[in-house]
């Protein structure tokens, strides 16, 4: 197995296999479907997983971000970054 | 009468047959013989309404869940109502082509069992000559089929000092996940727990393992945790709270709270054959009668950790004092939990006993 992988602005995240970004309509929320866990996410998180699609990177997502919520690039990536390495962490996202 | 929730997660056993004998198996002394299973329309079934419920996962189990050749229509079914799919195995019946056939069916992630990190200890602890090198062969098997793999890892006397070891294994089989799980002791466990209770300073020393283990793997492996709570401070909130957030449907259909519930024998349980799901989560006697906190004794129901472990667990409560409502004894707050610390000290102090192995018609 790898070494532990640290988020950068060059990371590509994506959900790991056997991880989901579902609906839950019973509950109305957002959630990722993990091996025996689930995470609820939060409007923000949910912003940020919707767009770790393999291909944008973290540059690409916090420009995304810090325009389409007019806020401070820095204070996005820091939150995004932190979201990116917790999940990470957890082996729910890979960089 | 506290709000009740739907459920979040299912364990459906399909079946209690498995070729390994554990000894601490979490199936009931009383095992169901294949002729009482529910069929193929009827797990369909139950998986429908399960999910209209509002379940979001659901682990197939056993028993060993692939000694049913439906397990493939199962998953894809519940895979196709949404369903996150988790097959819980001892793997020794599992090969290429099967894999290849539940990946195609959307299974999601596997929980592969090992009973020790070398084959003397693995084949002996399991009852299943060869099962260790079947095993190690399926999870390179799992691996390939790129599906994510948890190693379930149940620890006791027996096996603890190959700990390291076991945490090297799931490192050496990619595992994204190993949960190291101390015994239980309920049905089967209880039976053998003389032959399974560590001394404190083998738990405190597996403890303090893991510990070193997930900073070291940090990034790199998930571990999971599970402490025995006999040597405990306070009780495990078990299952998150008896009729909260999980239910068990047994190989005959039989709708339990936890896989253990049976062995709390003065409770009786409805099936899925006689009443639809959501009627016996939301409505039935065994499900309401510990569900919340309006049930709980002293110290529980003052303690300001009634919400957090909900009064322990049942079925622990019942098999050491014989009373299903009493507050766990696993908690230092209980009148009982010396007596508790006691039969585990006198356990792991004594010379192990022989395995009581795990079988259909051994009672």
């Amino acid at each position: 197995m790898n070494e532990r992988a640290l988020v950068g602005e060059a990371s590509v995240p994506r959900l790991v296999r056997g991880t989901r970004l579902q609906f839950d309509k019973h509950r109305d929320q957002w959630i990722v479907q993990a091996p025996e866990r689930l995470f609820v996410l939060d409007p923000i998180a949910l912003e940020i997983v919707q767009r770790c699609d393999g291909i944008a990177s973290v540059t690409a997502i916090v420009d995304e971000l810090a325009a389409k919520f007019n806020a401070p690039r820095e204070l996005v990536l820091r939150d995004v970054n932190s979201m990116l390495q917790d999940f990470a962490d957890k082996g729910v996202m890979s960089l | 009468m506290n709000q009740v929730s739907p459920p979040l997660a299912m364990l459906a056993e399909l079946t209690h047959r498995c070729p390994l004998q554990c000894p601490y198996c979490s199936n009931p002394l009383n095992l169901e013989r294949a002729s009482q299973e529910l069929t193929t329309a009827e797990w369909t079934r139950a998986i429908d309404e399960a999910a209209a419920m509002g379940v979001l996962q659901i682990h197939f189990s056993g028993g060993e869940p692939t000694a049913r050749p439906d397990l493939e229509d199962l998953v894809r079914h519940a895979h196709d109502g949404g369903l996150y799919t988790n097959l819980i195995t001892a793997g020794v019946l599992l090969d290429e082509r099967r894999i290849a056939r539940l990946v195609e069916a959307g299974l999601d992630h596997v929980q592969l069992s090992f009973q020790d990190s070398e084959p003397g200890g693995g084949d002996r602890i399991g009852g299943f000559k060869g099962g260790h090198a079947k095993k190690i062969e399926v999870a390179r098997l799992i691996r390939a089929a790129d599906l994510p793999l948890t190693l379930n890892l149940v620890v006791h006397r027996q096996n603890l000092h190959h700990l390291d070891e076991l945490i090297a294994m799931g490192l050496e089989l990619d595992a994204h996940r190993i949960e190291i799980a101390h015994v239980q002791y309920y049905g089967w466990a209880f039976r053998n727990r003389a032959a399974l209770m560590p001394t404190r300073a083998q738990l405190d020393a597996a403890t303090a393992t893991v510990t070193a283990a997930r900073e070291r793997l940090k990034g790199r492996v998930v571990i999971d945790y599970v402490v025995p709570d006999y040597y405990a401070r306070r009780p495990k909130s078990c299952m998150g709270g008896w009729g909260r957030q999980f239910l068990n449907i047994s190989p005959a259909g039989k709708v339990l709270p936890c896989h253990a519930a049976e062995s709390v024998t003065t409770l009786s349980y409805d099936s899925v054959r006689q009443r639809p799901l959501a009627d016996i989560w939301l409505n039935s006697e065994a499900f309401n009668r510990f569900r919340g906190t309006d049930w709980m004794p002293e110290p529980c129901r003052s303690c300001d950790r009634r919400e957090i472990d909900w009064g322990g667990c049942r079925c622990q409560a019942f098999a050491i004092l014989g009373d299903a409502a009493a507050t766990d004894p696993a908690c230092g707050l209980s009148p009982h939990h010396e007596d508790l610390v006691r039969i585990a000290e006198t356990d792991a102090a004594s010379e192990a006993p022989p395995f009581e192995y795990r079988r259909i018609g051994a009672r």
